[in-house]
């Protein structure tokens, strides 16, 4: 008998199963969602599905306006938190002094972990009415609003992980830089940003899928009507998000109706644009690091 | 700003055009590591002189001081005054940006920018406000040839630069200090991480270059020091104890410190 440890062989294993047990769940919830939501296709006709009228009571089940409200609040979203998020990360990483640095970092982490229906609160007290009165429309609750709200959930994201990013450039580059006559900006825009380049586009992407996946605020202050948007105007219309439509509908829906499987199939498509998303940023960061490993070799 | 330089505890080497002049130059960081105490000494145009002495003694402390990078640093006090050409550069007006063109550095660990080779070497040059395509092709190839590079890289400018070797990194960085056509160019132990092969090629374009610019070299050995030196400066403890001719403080020091160290008694 060899010396055989238990500890050795077990640990490993444990390692190995929480390991595997991710991808489990991952596509264990995909099959559910599939089982759920593809009776749907059969159900409803394809032309109610791709129809722009959602009103499940009289059967139409039409999911453009659905989709449409989330890409006009997430794109909204996205605008305005990439370069606010992003100029905070280079703030607090290559401008901002060391003291300010220790005060701001911990504040914006904690900021991103405001729970979301606070952020629901203060966007119907505070800037609902703020929209509403400002821009002298008959409501406050528009994809803007949302876009706003969704936005600054998705700062902290942004900022946080973009800023481990920046912070991880070796000093060294900036050094190089400066020592060639770059000035500090020509230092951040052109060596250090592209440095970062594959962390950067991480935190973007994370802060997208933040605010794609909300629901608690954006059903707090978009609305909630099931139109499709066109055009500028749109955004100062109210609309719905596929999350909200899920989340407020789900709980009064018979389980294994026609309606129960539209709502399941909304989640299928949300779940295929995350996953886009994360492959999407997976292959660019994948590309960088196959194509660093390749010259280190 | 300007004026003449008649101190007479500065030590300068007899019948040369002093091209940097630095006056009682005190440094202190604030945790109180390496600093300079009371440091004066002329350096020659077209020559090498080489800063050495055993580490933490302030050698990289002066070098950064000379194109202000040190501002970037922790530094409590400075006092003195470092001349170029008769102009301050401690000033607090000077333009900084400028001086390190004027002022090339070339560190210890090559820093290669994320870019292409070829980016690496205009990347200085667009900076500078240089537009013409013209100029900047024949500013790349002369440059890379002064730092013995063209031949390996002529054929690969648009590959990035990560993939060139150890070697070949530090020679485009020294490439791309000369490119800017700088005044001075500063080396913090340019050859540290390099094979005897790739240290032999860079001293012999310092060599080369040093008919062109005011080269200040700080040493990864005293054997480098001894082989490159026109003028030596042993730092010890932030302080200049001996400066001199190189073929003179290596072969026969005037400074008990100074012998101890060349010798290796300590360090």
């Amino acid at each position: 008998m060899q010396n055989f440890s238990w500890r050795e062989f077990i640990i490993p294993c444990l390692i190995k199963v929480s390991g595997y047990s991710a991808i489990l769940f991952v596509g264990l919830i995909f099959l559910f969602l599939i089982h759920e939501g593809a009776p749907a296709l059969v159900e409803i006709p394809v032309s109610t599905l791709f129809s722009i009228r959602w009103y499940p009571i009289e059967s139409n089940f039409g999911i453009l306006p659905l989709i449409g409200g989330t890409v006009v609040v997430t794109l909204g979203a996205a605008i305005f938190a990439i370069p606010l998020g992003l100029a905070t990360a280079i703030y607090i990483a290559e401008i901002a002094p060391r003291w300010a640095r220790e005060i701001l970092k911990p504040l914006v982490e904690v900021l991103g972990g405001l729970p979301s229906v606070m952020l629901g609160f203060l966007g119907i007290l505070v800037v609902t009415p703020f929209v509403r009165t400002t821009l002298d429309i008959p409501t406050g609750l528009t994809a803007f609003t949302g876009a706003l709200i969704l936005g600054a959930m998705a700062i902290p994201t942004i900022v946080s992980v973009a800023e481990d990013a920046l912070d991880a450039v070796p000093r060294t580059y900036r050094q190089a830089a400066l020592a060639l006559g770059a000035t500090e900006w020509q230092t951040i825009w052109r060596v250090t940003l592209p440095a970062a380049r594959s962390g950067v586009l991480t935190a973007m992407m994370l802060g997208i899928g933040r605010a794609i996946g909300e629901t608690m605020t954006v059903m707090m202050v978009t609305g909630n009507a099931p139109i499709l948007p066109t055009g500028l105007g749109a955004l100062f219309r109210p609309v719905r998000t596929m999350t909200a439509t899920i989340a407020a509908e789900m709980g009064e829906v018979a389980n294994g109706s026609v309606h129960y499987h539209a709502l399941f199939l909304i989640g299928i498509i949300l779940f295929l644009i995350s996953l886009v998303i994360n492959i999407a940023v997976a292959s660019v960061v994948f590309r960088q690091r196959k194509r660093a490993e390749r010259i280190l070799s | 700003m300007s004026r003449e330089i008649t101190h007479k505890t500065i030590p300068t080497q007899e019948g040369l055009e002093n091209k940097i002049v630095i006056e009682n130059l005190n440094v202190s960081y604030s945790d109180g590591t390496e600093s300079l105490r009371n440091v004066s000494l002329a350096i020659p145009n077209h020559a090498i002189t080489v800063l050495f002495g055993p580490a933490g003694g302030g050698k990289s402390t002066l070098l950064r001081t000379i194109n202000r990078l040190n501002d970037l640093a922790d530094v409590v006090h400075l006092s003195g005054h470092i001349w170029l050409d008769g102009e301050d550069l401690l000033d607090p007006r000077i333009d900084v940006i400028a001086l390190r063109r004027r002022v090339g550095m070339v560190f210890a660990r090559p820093v290669v920018l994320p870019m292409t080779i070829l980016q690496n070497m205009t990347y200085g040059l667009e900076l500078a406000g240089i537009r013409s395509r013209d100029y900047m092709e024949k500013t790349v190839e002369r440059s890379l040839r002064a730092a013995a590079l063209w031949d390996e890289v002529r054929d690969r400018l648009k590959e990035p630069a990560v993939a060139l070797s150890g070697g070949q990194q530090q020679r485009l960085c020294l490439a791309r200090v000369l490119a800017l056509e700088p005044e001075v160019i500063l080396l913090d132990e340019p050859t540290s991480g390099l094979d005897p092969i790739s240290t032999g090629k860079v001293e012999a374009s310092l060599q080369e270059l040093k008919q062109l610019y005011t080269i200040i070299l700080v040493p990864h050995s005293i054997q480098q020091a001894a082989r490159t030196a026109d003028y030596a400066a042993f730092i010890l403890n932030g302080q200049l104890i001996e400066y001199t001719r190189g073929k003179k403080i290596f072969v026969n020091p005037q400074e008990q410190r100074t012998e101890d160290y060349v010798e290796g008694r300590f360090g």
